[in-house]
């Protein structure tokens, strides 16, 4: 029957197969172990994780709901809620970048509308490897594909996200998808199976072979064959989740049902098993009802099948018929399947015959928790140690090569693949530090955005946790929005490996204290283990999703300078930290050193100023000094301004002058005002124990920066804006 | 004056065009159900933007088979109005309402930005607010929007007067460069030989509202309801 080798396919240990057959007094069939070995997968039961991230503050006064749902929700006022998850998938996205990346979409926009939102915005951060090699471009152009293909289908803007390159990522890219919905505060949905006797309904595509094992594929190391399973990834239809979507909200919005769940990974088992333990129901489903798309499925497969755009219902008993109807409008299947019945457990019957009998709680709750062994790796000590740098001698043709490094490159061409305008929310801000989407019939917006510099969290996974948080809260500041709740996404090696537990739980550590003093709530979101391809991991990749809030959507304010003759004013102070910078990783060719240090404290009155001066109306632009450091982000500026203003700066400070460039010191952003407001914010800043330095005006059409008096860069506007816009599209060409 | 905005299976941005006539334009605006036979009496048909049935097998052409556009083409034929945007612009080209076809964008890519429009006829109930070779500025976001008709069509098409916007640059002077999906003779736009029936791949919906970056779509909507006051509708 069941043994040592069945047991190995299914990823779990014998110490977890023997603690099965004790919770359930038996062995399991292997329908029954299949089951077990999704829902206790690293994927489903985060057993290596959630020790660590039990440190994640996840309470506010705002919080409806806090991780353990679909999504978390927040309260936004005016009787309304976001609901908001970001969710990896990675491993698919790199068998087949196409249909990885499009049903990732697909997956975490079924977690925003189980819960009764309706979808308003995506947005991605991605991982690829260097674009000198034909993998990586065929890579990324499939993944930007794939995310076009499904978000722009089914009409939701993919507003935004990041995109780094790293040779890490070069046999295992990351996808990471964001969504975001809105919903009337009193209309949320959960995942319950409660009243006894209530109908269980399938709805949706029918069910197929495909993504058997897609949890499990998810949470083991990948070898050279990995592309052979290809047949693990599933394949997306958007067409067929827009109808899902439409009559899902439309059968909430008629108060037709008690409960509904997505069927993601692990497809029918973790909808079944979950919403039962949730609600201590049992429930009774019988196979034979399942609309199938293949012939001679057995159990195992309908039970593993992760077959896209299904959901499972719970109805109230005497609506069903209204349900259907609604469905039938929409062309779908719904199927009653099964019922609630009593007792905690999930019965499912095929041919007549009982083929799964299992208590829910056994499956869902006690799966193993491991607090696994932790040590400091070995390649710290010497990564940390930067060897003396030779200054660069020609400061222009350094400040263009780091322009066109693809991690600081323009990313239109990405971005003009997704469409970002359907729905008419987005507001109008090319390249903003953080898009914002305006909610109809307030005067309220939202700001979003995404993340995570790796080689910080390579090089000092705390301090690199602490900044991903800190850099997008800057993000939103800039935009003029306050942060209301986090969601993270958590791509990490195997677990197994000490050096790898060790930096997840510094990241999370270093999260959960910037967190703490930003006083935002974790309301969810995804750990994304065993990045390792051929034995190599993925640099710590914390990705963080944070919304923000912008109260009076005239407030809302861009990176690109409005004018000319405006003043320049630096808030926050340069310092000499080259460590880590994507200039000593671009121009040195090393990926060493101490990445920048952050004082969190100071982050945050630096932010809260930034908005206060904004929401005073003093100041034009604002964009924050990150990847590239101050030359970068005022070139940023200019670029973005509608007329390519150009800029002269001159910098009192005393280092290194390729520090000062392009070190990348946080707690800074660049503003710019009106002349006869510039005194004002520096007196303000005076008062408020800010560092604001006036440091130069906008104007002309070169981009000319100075140290003391002494030129350290000085090119026309335009040809730099060459560099920047045309290196990825180049890349691309076709030649 | 009422317009109807139809809903198909996969239209995505049926509450966009919804929302602009009806809460900024302050119009009467109802959706029509792909379904049903019944335009609701109806002054103005809009085919919104979308995917129509997935836009599997072809963009636009399962939508043109629906209950609904065997009653809009009849509409249509009498004179009704009938404005489709983006994916209402294929439909309206697989039900043969007006010539020609759409081939993948010429760098086999999706393309969602703002692009340029020059008005070419401003004679029409859709463009009537326009000058003469005004430059418009309005976003575009589509795979399949690289117009495309045979020689001896595009002669008559272009002999009727039937092109109304072309993709220039921001001064209103034609290029490859401006004609950013390889559109045959930068064609954004058509109308048919009568006048009433308008195809464009933009969408004046994206640019309605000065806060998503351009109001220059109104004048499309606001054609469309100047030209029905003055017929008294």
């Amino acid at each position: 029957m069941i043994d040592r080798k069945i047991i190995e396919e299914h990823n779990l240990t014998l110490d977890e197969y023997e603690k099965i057959v004790e919770l359930i007094g038996r062995e399991p069939n292997i329908t029954e172990l299949g089951i077990f070995s999704l829902m206790w997968s690293e994927h489903c039961s985060y057993k290596s994780s959630i020790v660590h991230l039990r440190q994640l503050p996840v309470k506010g006064k705002n919080v409806i709901q806090g991780p353990g749902e679909n999504a978390g929700i927040i309260d936004i006022g005016d009787g309304l809620a976001v609901v908001f998850k970001i969710e990896s998938h990675n491993h698919p996205s790199f068998i087949e970048p196409y249909q990885g990346a499009a049903t990732g979409v697909g997956g975490i926009l079924r977690d925003i509308f189980t819960m009764g939102a309706r979808p308003i915005v995506l947005q991605d951060s991605l991982r690829f490897g260097p674009l000198s090699t034909s993998k990586n471009k065929s890579i990324m152009e499939g993944v930007v594909s794939g995310i076009s293909g499904y978000g722009n289908s089914i009409g939701i803007p993919t507003v935004g996200g990041d995109v780094y390159f790293n040779d890490c990522y070069s046999l295992n890219p990351l996808v990471n998808v964001f969504a975001l919905g809105i919903v009337e505060k009193e209309k949320i949905f959960y995942a319950k199976a409660e009243g006894t006797g209530n109908p269980v309904l399938y709805v949706g595509a029918k069910t197929g072979r495909d993504g058997i094992h897609g949890a499990t594929m998810a949470s083991a190391e990948f070898g050279e064959d990995s592309e052979h399973k290809r047949p693990n990834v599933q394949v997306g239809d958007p067409f067929m989740e827009k109808l899902l979507l439409e009559a899902c909200l439309e059968v909430m919005a008629n108060e037709l049902i008690v409960g509904i769940q997505d069927m993601g990974a692990a497809g029918l088992t973790c909808s079944t098993t979950e919403m039962a333990a949730k609600s201590g129901t049992s429930l009774d489903i019988n196979l034979d009802l399942v609309p199938q798309r293949e012939e001679g499925m057995t159990p195992y497969e309908m039970m593993l099948s992760e077959s896209q755009e299904r959901m499972l219902i719970v109805a109230k008993k005497d609506r069903v018929e209204e349900v259907k109807q609604i469905f039938s409008k929409w062309d779908l299947d719904a199927v009653v399947i099964g019922h609630v019945g009593e007792g905690g457990r999930l019965k499912v019957s095929f041919g007549g015959k009982t083929v799964v009998d299992l208590p829910v709680d056994a499956i869902v709750n006690l799966c193993p928790v491991y607090e696994r062994e932790s040590k400091v790796p070995s390649y710290l000590e010497s990564a940390k140690q930067l060897e003396p740098l030779p200054l660069p001698e020609d400061y222009n043709q350094t400040f263009f090569k780091l322009l066109s490094s693809p991690t600081l490159a323009e990313k239109e061409w990405v971005r003009r693949q997704y469409d970002h305008m359907v729905r008419v929310n987005t507001v109008f801000h090319p390249g903003a530090d953080a898009p914002v989407i305006r909610i109809k019939n307030t005067k309220k917006a939202l700001a979003l955005t995404l993340d995570g510099n790796s080689l910080y969290t390579y090089l000092d996974p705390k301090t690199g946790g602490k900044i991903a948080v800190a850099e997008a809260c800057r993000n939103l500041a800039c935009a003029g929005a306050r942060p209301v709740g986090v969601t993270n996404c958590l791509n990490f090696g195997n677990p197994e490996k000490p050096e790898i537990m060790w930096q997840f739980k510094e990241t999370i550590q270093g999260i959960a204290q910037a967190c703490r003093i930003f006083d935002i709530p974790v309301t969810g979101g995804n750990v994304s283990f065993y990045n390792d391809t051929e034995g190599v991991s993925i640099y710590p990749t914390p990705v963080l999703g944070v919304v923000g809030l912008v109260e009076d959507i005239s407030e809302v304010t861009g990176p690109g300078f409005k004018d000319e003759e405006e003043i320049l004013i630096l808030l926050g102070e340069n310092k000499e930290e080259l460590g880590a910078s994507e200039y000593v990783k671009t121009i040195h060719q090393k990926q060493k050193g101490i990445p920048p240090q952050i004082d969190l404290k100071q982050e945050k009155r630096i932010q809260e100023f930034c908005l206060e001066i904004i929401s005073s109306g003093l100041v034009e632009s604002a964009h924050d000094v990150s990847e590239g450091g101050l030359a970068c982000c005022l070139a940023e500026s200019s670029f973005l301004s509608s007329k390519n203003i150009g800029l002269k700066v001159d910098l009192q400070d005393e280092m290194r002058s390729d520090a000062l460039l392009f070190g990348e010191t946080q707690s800074r952003i660049v503003i710019t005002s009106k002349h006869q407001n510039h005194q004002k914010i520096l007196n303000l800043a005076k008062d408020r124990q800010i560092k604001a330095t006036a440091i130069g005006k906008t104007g002309g059409d070169r981009i000319i920066i100075d140290q003391n008096g002494q030129k350290l860069l000085d090119v026309p506007v335009d040809d730099a804006l060459k560099a920047w816009r045309e290196a990825i599209p180049d890349i691309f060409a076709i030649k | 004056m009422k317009f109807g905005v139809v809903i198909f299976p996969g239209s995505n941005c049926d509450y966009d065009t919804l929302y602009v006539l009806k809460d900024v334009l302050k119009q009467k605006t109802l959706f029509l159900w792909h379904k049903e036979h019944d335009l609701k009496n109806v002054d103005c048909v809009i085919l919104p933007g979308g995917f129509s049935y997935g836009d599997y097998l072809r963009s636009g052409s399962i939508a043109a088979f629906s209950p609904l556009m065997q009653e809009v083409k009849e509409f249509a034929l009498k004179g009704g109005l009938v404005l489709g945007i983006c994916n209402g612009f294929q439909v309206l080209l697989e039900l043969g309402l007006l010539p020609g076809a759409m081939l993948r964008n010429k760098n086999l890519k999706f393309l969602c930005q703002f692009v340029h429009l020059r008005v070419e006829n401003e004679a029409t109930p859709f463009t009537n607010k326009a000058k003469k070779s005004q430059v418009l500025r309005i976003p575009i976001a589509h795979y399949d929007g690289n117009f495309f008709s045979p020689p001896d069509k595009i002669h008559e098409i272009k002999k009727n007067n039937q092109v109304v916007f072309r993709y220039s640059d921001a001064k209103g002077q034609l290029s490859e460069d401006a004609n950013v999906n390889g559109s045959l003779e930068s064609i954004a736009g058509l109308r048919n030989k009568e006048g009433n029936v308008m195809g464009m791949m933009p969408h004046p919906e994206r640019a309605s509202e000065v806060l998503l970056g351009s109001e220059d779509g109104r004048i499309i909507f606001d054609s469309i309801i100047h030209w029905l006051g003055n017929r008294g509708g």
